[in-house]
């Protein structure tokens, strides 16, 4: 069996649009599990003493379970309690509630990387809280938290190909539909790799390009 | 002149789980006055200072500021709404011993912040109002630099500016030149001396004994949680009664002798 290109004359269409939802489920369950995770962290930090714990086993629950089994519950199990989503919303949202503890994690610990210091001049002076955290917490707190999340958020592009399980026809589903089709399986799969690698090259030099700027003035020295 | 707060502390205890950090504290600071609070590392007067704007809350006795109640609705009651304190807060000002400021705002942003979000200025006015505060200071040609580029005495009299701003009637010092180089100390106690000529009311925990003898109406000593004794500068560092001020100061003068 050797090595075929030409396969890809037929299926590299198909292929791109399959790369095209990869980016898009990755590009929003990312950016919603960072939303549901900043929430969370702040509920943490703020929230009564039962809703805090609410959100600790709710924490315990997702980090300890694997991500296809969430997928599974969530698509197939989901219509049993009428929701009824269809696969590619229904893998968005997996991935936004999969991701959600671990950025919920990443900006707790940036949030711990503000100095009390910092707060304390802020309530000295007479700052609201919500104030605070609009102007001292966040600024400062995402900031020391932004290395973690775009790390995490690497981490989340592979764990897309998942969603193809779920029937969402995003890369992965592409490459085993080509494969079982052609029989031809090493061409498909190094694609796959392929496409993977330079998309998380690219968000890891976007990651450092824009982590860069915004320390800027927190690095120069006099 | 400066509109000046009192401060009034009556038999305040503060414990942190057991340990006992302030025991049956009294203590009156006048109005338009520089207090210091001198004394040993670990003795209290930090606690004290911050118990005054209720940054840490104490938990027994009173403190009022020109009469009122700081941080409990009634002595040994509930704790006075956020709003209530903050209104309180608004008249005090802070100074830290690590400076405090925030580093991803610029000098003049810094000053600004607190004009814009607590006293509801417009961005154009609490700059105007910013920059007068960095000028006091001798600040007006760092107004652009962000903290980082900032020496720590010109980031101490960033903080300065931050706090004066807010026209505060009542200026609390934490340890203000302790973080500081030496060479740097003189520009952040000269800039607080001038603060105390205009009769700003002033409450200053130091361990910078010649800013205490030469500016300090009073001086207050603390050790192991206990105000041991206040008096006028000369009556407590250079004529001190109780053997513990005597060691204290004995040991300060070992340090700084050579």
């Amino acid at each position: 069996m050797g090595f075929d290109l030409s396969i890809f004359v037929q299926y590299g269409p198909m292929l791109l649009r399959g790369f095209g939802l990869t980016v898009l489920a990755w590009l929003l369950g990312t950016a919603f599990g960072m939303v549901l995770g900043l929430l969370i962290a702040l509920a943490q930090r703020y929230g009564p003493r039962p809703v805090r714990w609410l959100i600790q086993v709710y924490i315990e629950v997702i980090r300890g379970t694997p991500f296809l089994v969430q997928l599974f519950v969530l698509y197939y199990g989901g219509p049993m309690i009428g929701l009824r989503l269809d696969a590619l919303p229904a893998g968005i949202l997996g991935l936004t509630l999969y991701g959600s503890p671990y950025f919920a994690e990443i900006f707790r610990s940036g949030f711990r990387g503000v100095a009390v210091g910092q707060i304390e001049a802020a309530r000295a002076i007479g700052m609201t809280e919500p104030a605070i955290i609009r102007r001292v917490l966040l600024p400062l707190g995402l900031v020391s938290a932004l290395p973690a999340l775009v790390n995490f958020s690497i981490i989340l592009t592979k764990e897309t190909v998942i969603l193809s399980i779920i029937t969402v026809p995003e890369l992965m589903y592409q490459v085993q539909r080509m494969s079982t089709e052609t029989f031809r399986f090493l061409e498909g799969n190094l694609v796959l790799a392929l496409f993977f690698w330079g998309f998380v090259e690219l968000i890891s030099r976007f990651g450092h390009r824009f982590e860069a700027r915004v320390t800027r003035h927190l690095t120069e020295r006099p | 002149m400066v509109q000046a707060s009192s401060v009034e502390i009556r038999a305040v205890n503060k414990f942190y789980g057991t340990f006992h950090a302030l025991r049956e504290v009294d203590l009156s600071i006048p109005p338009g006055k520089v207090s210091c609070l001198i004394g040993p590392s670990g003795s209290g007067k930090s606690t004290l200072l911050r118990c005054i704007n209720f940054l840490e809350e104490y938990s027994s006795g009173e403190i009022l500021i020109d009469g009122k109640l700081i941080g409990y609705k009634t002595p040994g009651g509930a704790k006075m709404s956020g709003r209530d304190l903050r209104a309180m807060r608004r008249g005090i000002g802070m100074v830290f011993q690590q400076f405090n400021l925030w580093p991803h705002m610029t000098a003049l942003g810094n000053v600004a912040e607190g004009l814009q979000r607590v006293r509801g200025m417009g961005k154009a006015e609490a700059e105007t109002r910013a920059a007068d505060a960095l000028k006091k200071v001798g600040l007006a040609d760092k107004m652009g630099n962000h903290p980082s580029r900032l020496s720590g005495g010109q980031q101490q009299r960033v903080a300065i500016a931050r706090a004066i701003a807010m026209e505060p009637k009542l200026m609390l010092f934490d340890e203000p030149t302790s973080a500081l180089d030496p060479e740097l100390v003189g520009e952040v106690l000269n800039v607080m001396k001038a603060l105390a000529a205009e009769g700003m009311t002033m409450v200053v925990v130091t361990h910078e004994m010649g800013f205490a003898a030469h500016v300090a109406d009073r001086v207050a000593f603390m050790e192991k949680g206990e105000l041991v004794a206040v008096d006028v500068p000369d009556r407590i560092l250079h004529q001190p009664e109780d053997p513990r001020i005597q060691a204290f100061l004995r040991t300060y003068h070992e340090r700084n002798s050579f």
